[in-house]
């Protein structure tokens, strides 16, 4: 494996733009000459929808299928280059609601490093679906694959509450193989407080709001073209936040932290520290209307 | 060497504090539970079952789709079952357990052919429904005579969630409202086979019984039909038992499951009475018959004479004077036969120790037929059994047996090097164990290639395979030349 090949992660709840954030700021990295390979670990196979300007129809697992097993499959078969040479494969899986994605996961992986997809680059991403639901979504977590994870999240209150369960998921493998957790990036949603809050998140968990990406509609825009806005408007302002973000990332390597995930309650507590939502009142949990109005 | 009942309770007792003393704080809680010396008088054998093994001891247990598959279900002859998912578990149980079959085999009979879906890393990731229809359709290309499916689930079927139901409904539509079966015997599922056994009788009530009953197939009754439920024909069992119900009169219009058929199994709804050997395996659709249809069942044991005449009554006193008749006239006809083969085996074998560690109802059931050739059945224990076996064991077992429930490799090699008993009969994994320590052992699950051991002409074989394993000219010859050098 290349010297000073860093594998990186982008984990976060569902439908928080954590495709979006990952392929700009790679995008960024790549700007910056950074020689990059993208990882997507969703059967929805769009984490390099951005870069490839189209959706990878040939999926790691769709090819394996095609071909009978994934020995067949040749390195160049799946691999794509996209924007600034970044290079791009998907690992693919079942529609929803059939089979076994995660083990598409552990299989695609294991493919694409006997392979020596990894030779020749600086870094690798993996862009990994929604929540760490089983091992197989696990898998670039686990030993000697992703050495920092980043976990994009916003003020909503699932968004913390899945960023916290991912913080437990490294930390179940901190200790077997090295995994550290980078930090949180806040992706804006304009919640209440959202600034105070992710900082306060990332303060529980013993990591930083490494970088709050402010909500702006020219990433729709750019989404809509299917390109990132990096290559799409190079000189707004959103392209510096992305910029900035991957500054911080190029610099923040071997700065991960072991995760101190916190309970449900301390989570509760603290949107109710910063007044997001009100104590609960014990005598009226479980009650219907009519019951507390009688 | 002669021990007097106190002896042996004592040197039993003695032997199972020694055991547990190999173990570890935690396990030694817990085998504890398994292990005792029987007291005469007692309801039941006074051991915990049907609990998780002890990793690590290596348990002799086998898996719910072992019992679904190689155990109730793989006998069927005319019906196809397919082993869904890797090949390993197919592989492995192929051949199934001698249930013998009468039929031409790949033409409409298929108990010994083995169908597997072969499962690669795709079918994991992508599901494995498509593959499973491709499978009924071929089988339906490759073996028209078929007259069902079976789809015996293994472990990734429910790890995965393939919806098994689903295709199975499909097919059966797409084939005239042929019989599918999926059944949900996914090898992780309970603490051993045994709970194969009972998911592999929900199926048939629920795909066979339930759905079936509009295909019934044409039926004639008397008021003389029975089914045999529980017996595997294991070398022919059921076939040495069926002549015995015939002969007093009975008509058999079932067995369940050796040398069984799908038809069979749809008209035992019109039995008037069940007649039920392996009550572990198959207690559950006997008790779903009689709780939905009204059919009585009683238990039998066609392990040696004595059990066999006391079981043809029991079989007899449900119905009229004529069966009774009958049954008195098998008994009768059969003593001389019977007694020739006592006279011929019990100076042989009289006063011989047998420990035992066998399945379903074996450890209870053999017990009749060694004591009819004068032996003496001085331990026993099951693999897979639940308390309503220890309950029925505790009347046929003597004073100071000692009994082990799921027993460990290391506790039994202990038991027996101790013990030496002059016979053990349990299984392929135990026997060369034995055999090297100088133990003469008969397998009890297959009968060693033999059998058949149920009926009449079963205790014949019976007694002469007992004395052949026993009185083997070879047992002189074991001892070691190092040995021979010290004496």
């Amino acid at each position: 494996m290349t010297q000073g090949l860093r594998q990186i992660a982008f984990y976060g709840k569902g439908g928080i733009g954590k495709s979006t954030t990952s392929q700009n700021t790679l995008a960024a990295l790549a700007e910056m000459g950074q020689r990059i390979l993208i990882v997507g670990c969703d059967p929805k196979a769009d984490s390099t929808r951005l870069i490839l300007h189209a959706k990878a129809q040939n999926t790691i697992l769709s090819l394996a299928a095609e071909a009978g097993s994934v020995e067949d499959l040749e390195l160049q078969d799946v691999m794509k280059l996209g924007y600034r040479d970044i290079r791009c494969v998907e690992s693919g899986g079942p529609e929803p609601g059939v089979g076994c994605a995660g083990r598409g996961v552990i299989t695609s992986i294991n493919f694409l490093e006997e392979n020596g997809a990894y030779e020749g680059i600086d870094y690798v991403s993996y862009d990994v679906l929604g929540d760490v639901v089983c091992g197989g979504f696990a898998m670039p977590i686990r030993e000697n694959k992703a050495q920092e994870i980043y976990i994009v999240m916003s003020g909503e209150m699932m968004a913390m509450y899945a960023a916290n369960n991912i913080s437990k998921g490294i930390l179940k493998y901190a200790n077997s193989g090295g995994v550290r957790l980078g930090g949180l990036v806040c992706n804006e949603r304009q919640t209440d407080k959202e600034l105070e809050l992710a900082d306060s998140l990332a303060k529980k968990l013993g990591t930083e709001l490494i970088h709050f990406v402010p909500r702006d509609n020219v990433v729709q825009h750019a989404e809509l073209r299917r390109m990132t806005v990096l290559e799409y408007a190079p000189d707004s302002r959103q392209a510096d936040e992305y910029r900035q973000l991957a500054r911080k990332i190029h610099a923040n390597a071997g700065q991960g932290v072991i995760p101190t995930p916190i309970t449900m309650d301390e989570l509760e507590d603290l949107l109710m520290e910063h007044g997001v939502i009100k104590a609960v009142d014990e005598s009226v949990v479980g009650k219907t209307a009519a019951e507390v109005a009688a | 060497m002669s021990l007097t009942a106190d002896d042996v309770k004592k040197r039993n007792q003695g032997l199972i504090e020694e055991v547990l003393k190999a173990y570890p704080e935690k396990t030694v809680k817990k085998r504890a539970k398994h292990l005792n010396v029987f007291e005469e008088g007692k309801p039941d054998c006074g051991v915990k079952s049907n609990i998780k093994s002890v990793p690590g001891v290596m348990t002799i247990r086998g898996c719910a789709y072992a019992g679904s598959k190689g155990v109730v279900w793989g006998p069927i002859k005319d019906m196809v079952h397919i082993s869904h998912g890797p090949v390993g578990c197919g592989q492995y149980s192929w051949g199934a357990r001698r249930n013998y079959y009468a039929g031409t085999t790949g033409i409409e009979s298929f108990v010994t052919m083995q169908f597997t879906s072969d499962f690669q890393e795709k079918d994991i990731v992508f599901g494995g429904d498509k593959k499973l229809a491709q499978v009924i359709d071929e089988v339906q290309t490759l073996f028209p005579l078929n007259n069902g499916i079976s789809i015996q689930s293994e472990c990734p079927i429910g790890l995965i969630g393939d919806d098994i139901e689903a295709v199975a409904k499909a097919k059966s539509q797409q084939y005239a409202g042929k019989t599918i079966v999926p059944v949900r015997c996914e090898g992780f599922r309970g603490v051993s086979q045994s709970l194969g056994h009972h998911i592999a009788n929900d199926s048939i009530r629920d795909w066979i019984f339930d759905k079936g009953q509009s295909k019934a197939v044409p039926f004639e009754g008397t008021p003389y039909d029975v089914a045999i439920i529980g017996d595997y024909n294991i070398g022919g069992d059921a076939w040495a038992s069926r002549i015995l119900l015939e002969e007093m009169g009975l008509r058999v219009i079932a067995q369940w499951s050796g040398d069984g058929s799908l038809a069979e199994l749809k008209n035992s709804p019109k039995a008037r009475l069940n007649v039920l050997h392996c009550y572990r395996s198959m207690n559950y659709i006997a008790r779903y018959m009689e709780e939905t249809f009204g059919i009585p069942w009683v238990e039998y044991n066609f392990f040696g004479p004595t059990k066999i005449e006391e079981s043809l009554r029991r079989i007899a006193a449900q119905f009229d004077d004529r069966i009774q008749e009958g049954a008195e006239r098998v008994i009768a006809s059969y003593q001389p036969r019977m007694q020739a083969v006592i006279d011929k085996y019990r100076p042989r074998l009289a006063g011989k120790k047998v420990m035992l560690y066998v399945g379903g109802l074996r450890p209870r059931h053999v017990i009749g037929a060694y004591e009819d050739l004068g032996m003496e059945v001085i331990g026993t224990g099951y693999e897979f059994g639940h308390n309503d076996d220890y309950q029925r064991t505790a009347q046929d077992v003597q004073d100071g047996t000692l009994i082990y429930d799921d027993i460990t490799g290391y506790e039994f090699e202990k038991f027996v090097d101790t013990i030496r008993p002059d016979l053990v009969g349990a299984g392929i994994k135990e026997k060369y164990v034995f055999q090297k320590m100088g133990v003469p052992f008969r397998q009890m699950h297959s009968w060693d290639y033999s059998g058949p051991y149920h009926g009449y002409d079963g205790f014949a074989i019976f007694a002469r395979d007992m004395d052949m394993a026993i009185n083997n000219p070879v047992w002189g010859l074991s001892r070691a030349p190092w040995k021979e050098m010290r004496d």
